[in-house]
């Protein structure tokens, strides 16, 4: 591929793709060390017991192993694992990489073999012997907000982390009170697996003349995961290096720092060997952390006419046992976004963060935004219901209007840019809205079950401004460095893993400089050759890490404008620049010199007066947010005899601003819909009364394939955002964000006719069935 | 995933492998097409000692071929051949039928028939199809070898009567001439097996009057089961619409069905209805 002047914008393959269809990336587990020894994890099969002993010693002496480690061992020598607290009453319990007083969830660990190989490992896991004595499980949120039927943690009363708490309550009830209409209904947002397709990983590589460690690891937050390894094992910083190679996806779940990455480095330092763990699909389900699990109490007040006055929340956020990184903040989001794309004058939001016998919730493709976006799209649905109107129509009246923009809500967030209007105009004429109603009422009207849902979302993305994150920044980091022969590398801060910015970042860098996309290469991933960089996630890649890139590439470029100058023997401001060459300005015909020539000068005989070499490093930290928007509207019909469901139509138009590479933005959108649409039909992680996991394999976790997905006919509109210098949004949770209430929507219109207001996800079969049937 | 230890063995010929059965007993299994038995090792579900890998005997077990009246199947014919079988599509179509909707093009290159009707997953495909095709299978130890009807094969959840000592080595059952034939399932969307499956092998004479129907259900119950309830009140009888659906009406009612996740009990019934009603109506389309 040559220079394509305006490369940005172009629909171009990802680079990315041949080395991972061909089996030629490199994952974890594909790297392998002279001497390597392996990590087997016991976990537990309780959801919840006091640990009276642990008998390790025929483990220890099984032939090849290596070394068995149980908490008590950890104790003093391995910190606890880290937390972000949010919330003014935010508690957080003790938390150690391995257990030592009981055990709080199916999965939880209670001791790790290291051994030769990995069998044997697994099987002198086998030989140690734990005494349990159970004790009774939490595993319903409610009745575990009640502090029922016990305390997961001694100390956190009614097992409430934290109450958090958005928005104006006065206000609110006052709308309530002058309000026409009030709908209320309450939603379960259920417990996903994030299911990337490579599980968690990591080899620890300790350089004992160095007094050095090496981890290897499936992440998406590589700097953060140096950090953490350093205060949890009291390693200095710089002494430790952490690798993120290909990552086969994150999700979400793979923003955090786990026990297993904290054990195998201890183990690897202690033992003076590398030490190397890849989890199973069993333990995955089983202890990556779990996204969603909120329960919402949700009430809108509004006038006959469709205003909408207000809106209130309760929720129940289940955090699980412990928390993991962002734990506490993930029902915030939700919070955050509770008022959804619409204007809603008062509006207040209430959520228990609430301890319970199962795996922590952590972030989750739209982590905390699809809870709000759900609940409020399905409640908007009822709304208009409940007062005849249609549902386009009750959206585009309580819209943000455009000229609101920025628009200030009244949960806390300043939305950066909007046009919601066009978007719904163009998915309602994609759609073909008219037609698909009279379709379905036509087919309603002989007894079959045909409904048409929609969904207008905005959620927020670009994480973030450092003001408004949690902790540790929103910024992000790029490097940009010309090498002496007029290659250029990237360095990104961000760690993409799936998204596509090897590709992306070299097409901007391609475009700004006229350069051929293929002499520009990305690296990411690696701590010893990015500068601190706070990872991808929060559709942050391109929107922060882009942003970082852009304002390196502006660094190098007034630098090679100033040597290309000297070189013409011209004034800077006489410098054109376009195409790759340099040329003095009136001057057609005479002089040039190429961005390579001038690359070349820059390390080899450099002028005095300019520094040597050409590269940047720079740091982008956003204004705000950034907030993408959009409408989906499909059609479903519903098999009365079996309670299948079939997609007769679905329409994606995502406003995601500007697009650098729109094939990528397609993409993310495709697997965005994919796992949206899975929530609502599929997928569900089920732990019975006793807090054991029913949905412990892939055999009863239905992660959908792709017959089980509709065709997805996308199209979008561009509202460019003020945040960014490229005026992007970001991408990656949009397609998961809208989708699943959008599909829930269209099968209750489907069932309109039944009375049956709501069902609680995921619509399998047979609930749809039993609704139909009156069952 | 790791199983734990066993002992490996590959023989190349039925008399060794069945020698080594022997010796073994209980303690060994048979490893065929490995899609049931190898995910429980890996579980540690199953935790077999000793491993007797028969996928040398292919050349021996493969086959599919019709002999006086009877189609005959080896044991270790996978799903694909099955699938593509043309004496198949011709002779007893619904084979085809129910291998092409079993897992994806992995499983179905790996999958045996016999491996399936040995395991005796309820909810595996084949086993309730092969009921209703009247099927034998054809059991041999170092020592003997019987001829059991399928109906009599199958005991409890994943057991069959099949002897520690036994390799099931072929599957028969009469040529259905002339039937009217046809498998349909609602899928367990997770595993693609199914949750409630009909098979309908149906006889008509030349005023559409029902002479024979074998009605075969996978999913249903711990055991694939045939229903004669649906039989009866289908044979004798001319095949419009109304008899159909009286016939398939609370044909499950006094079935101890199964009940999880993909389907309660009560569910299940009403699937096997509507499953066997679709089966029916599909048989005398085709």
């Amino acid at each position: 591929m040559g220079a394509i002047s305006g490369m940005v914008g172009a629909r171009i393959k990802r680079r990315e793709d041949p080395r991972l269809i061909t089996g030629n990336a490199s994952y974890t587990d594909d790297f392998k060390f002279v001497n390597m020894s392996y990590a087997h994890f016991l976990r537990s099969d309780y959801a919840h017991a006091r640990i009276k002993n642990i008998d390790t010693s025929a483990a220890k002496k099984h032939p090849g192993v290596l070394a068995v480690l149980t908490g008590e061992d950890l104790k003093g020598k391995a910190g606890e694992m880290v937390a972000v607290p949010f919330g003014a009453n935010c508690i957080i319990p003790p938390h150690s990489a391995i257990t030592s007083d009981k055990v709080r969830y199916v999965g939880e660990i209670v001791a790790v073999v290291i051994a030769d190989d990995r069998a044997t490992a697994r099987d002198a896991s086998e030989l140690i012997n734990v005494e349990y004595e159970e004790l009774p499980a939490v595993v319903d949120v409610e009745e575990a907000a009640k502090g029922l039927p016990v305390l997961v943690h001694d100390g956190i009363p009614n097992n409430i982390g934290a109450t958090l708490e958005f928005g104006d309550a006065a206000k609110t009830k006052e709308a309530f009170a002058n309000a026409e209409v009030i709908v209320e209904q309450r939603f379960n947002n259920q417990r996903l697996a994030p299911s990337p397709m490579e599980g968690r990983g990591c080899v620890a590589v300790w350089q004992k003349g160095e007094d050095a460690l090496t981890l290897y690891t499936s992440t998406q937050i590589p700097h953060y995961t140096r950090t953490f390894l350093a205060l949890t094992l009291s390693i200095p910083e710089h002494q430790v290096r952490v690798v993120a190679p290909e990552v086969g996806g994150g999700f979400g779940a793979k923003l955090n720092y786990y026990p297993e990455e904290l054990v195998c480095a201890y183990a690897a330092r202690k033992l003076g060997r590398p030490v190397k763990w890849s989890e199973t699909r069993s333990e995955s389900l089983a202890s990556m952390i779990h996204g969603r699990g909120q329960i919402d109490y949700v009430r809108i007040a509004a006038n006959k006419d469709g205003t909408i006055l207000g809106i209130d929340i309760t929720a129940y956020q289940d955090i699980g046992a412990y928390y993991q990184v962002l734990t506490a903040c993930i029902s915030a989001l939700t919070g955050l976004m509770a008022t959804g794309a619409y204007d809603i004058p008062a509006a207040y939001f209430k959520v228990y963060n609430v301890l319970t016998n199962k795996v922590s919730t952590d972030a989750y493709r739209g982590a905390g935004r699809p809870e709000a976006t759900y609940f409020i799209e399905r409640i908007v649905n009822l709304l208009a219901n409940e007062i005849g109107m249609d549902q386009a129509e009750i959206r585009r009246k309580n819209f943000i209007a455009k000229d609101k923009f920025p628009f200030a809500t009244p949960v806390g967030l300043t939305y950066d840019s909007g046009d919601y209007d066009i978007a719904l105009d163009k998915a309602l004429e994609m759609f073909d809205y008219a037609n698909m109603q009279k379709m379905a009422a036509d087919a309603r009207a002989q007894g079959r079950y045909v409904g048409i849902g929609m969904s207008s979302y905005s959620e927020v993305c670009g994480m973030g401004p450092s003001k408004g994150m949690f902790t540790g920044g929103g910024w992000e980091s790029a490097t940009l460095r010309f090498e002496k022969t007029g290659k250029a590398t990237v360095f990104s801060g961000a760690s993409p893993h799936g998204q596509g910015q090897e590709t992306s970042f070299a097409q901007m860098v391609a475009t700004e400089f006229g350069l051929d996309y293929n002499d520009v290469i990305v690296k990411h991933g690696d701590t010893s050759n990015t500068s601190y960089g706070l990872g991808t996630y929060g559709s942050r890649g391109t929107a922060v890490g882009g942003a970082a890139l852009s304002l390196a590439i502006e660094t190098v470029k007034e630098k090679a404008n100033k040597i290309a100058a000297s070189m013409l023997e011209a004034s800077e401001e006489d410098v054109v620049f376009d195409a790759g060459k340099y040329t003095v300005k009136g001057a057609a015909g005479g002089k040039s010199v190429t961005i390579q020539e001038v690359v070349f000068r820059a390390y080899v005989n450099p002028f005095d007066g300019i520094e040597p070499g050409l590269e940047s490093t720079r740091f982008f930290e956003p204004g705000n947010f950034t907030f993408p928007f959009g409408t989906h509207i499909c059609a479903i019909e519903v098999e009365a005899d079996t309670g299948e469901v079939k997609f007769l139509k679905y329409v994606a138009v995502d406003d995601v601003g500007n697009q650098i590479n729109p094939m990528l933005v397609e993409g993310q959108v495709h697997g965005g819909l994919a796992q949206g649409i899975a929530q609502a039909l599929y997928e569900e992680i089920v732990y019975d009364s006793d807090g054991q996991l029913v949905t412990g394999t892939l055999m009863d976790y239905t992660v959908p394939n792709a017959v089980e997905l509709p065709h997805f006919e996308l199209g979008s509109t561009c509202t460019p955002s003020p945040v960014n210098p490229m005026g992007v949004k970001g991408v990656g949770e949009a397609g998961t964000i809208a989708s699943t209430p959008c599909v829930v929507n269209a099968l209750m219109d489907a069932l309109i006719n039944t009375g049956v207001k709501d069902i609680d996800m995921p619509l399998r079969p047979e609930k749809l069935w039993r609704v139909i049937h009156g069952k | 995933m790791i199983p734990s230890t066993f002992d490996y063995f590959a023989p190349a010929a039925l008399d060794e492998a069945l020698s080594l059965l022997s010796e073994h007993g209980d303690n060994a299994k048979i490893l065929a097409g490995g899609h049931s038995l190898i995910p429980a090792m890996r579980l540690r579900l199953a935790q077999p000692g000793v491993l007797i890998d028969i996928k040398g005997l292919r050349s021996q077990l493969s086959y599919i071929k019709e002999e006086g009246g009877r189609i005959k199947l080896g044991a270790m014919t996978n799903y694909y051949s099955l699938e593509t079988s043309d004496l198949l599509k011709q002779k007893a179509p619904i084979l085809p039928e129910a291998a092409s909707t079993i897992g994806d093009v992995q499983v179905r290159n790996w999958g045996t028939i016999g491996g399936s009707t040995v395991h005796a997953d309820p909810s595996s495909d084949l086993p309730a199809v092969l009921l209703a095709l009247d099927a034998s299978v054809t059991l041999k130890s170092s020592k003997s070898e019987r001829v059991v009807a399928l109906s009599d094969f199958f005991v409890s959840i994943l057991t069959t009567s099949i002897e520690p000592s036994e390799i099931l080595t072929e599957i028969s059952f009469p040529t259905p001439a002339g039937k009217k034939t046809s498998y349909k399932k609602l899928a367990n969307k997770a595993s693609h097996f199914s949750v409630v499956g009909a098979a309908a092998i149906i006889g008509v004479d030349g005023n559409g009057v029902c002479t024979s129907a074998a009605i075969g259900f996978s999913g249903l119950a711990a055991v694939p089961m045939r229903s004669a309830v649906v039989e009866n009140a289908l044979v004798g009888k001319k095949l419009d619409a109304a008899t159909i659906e009286a016939a398939c009406s609370g044909s499950a009612a006094d079935v101890d069905a199964l009940s999880d996740l993909h389907g309660s009990q009560e569910y299940r019934r009403a699937m096997a209805d509507v499953f066997a009603k679709r089966a029916i109506k599909a048989a005398l389309a085709s």
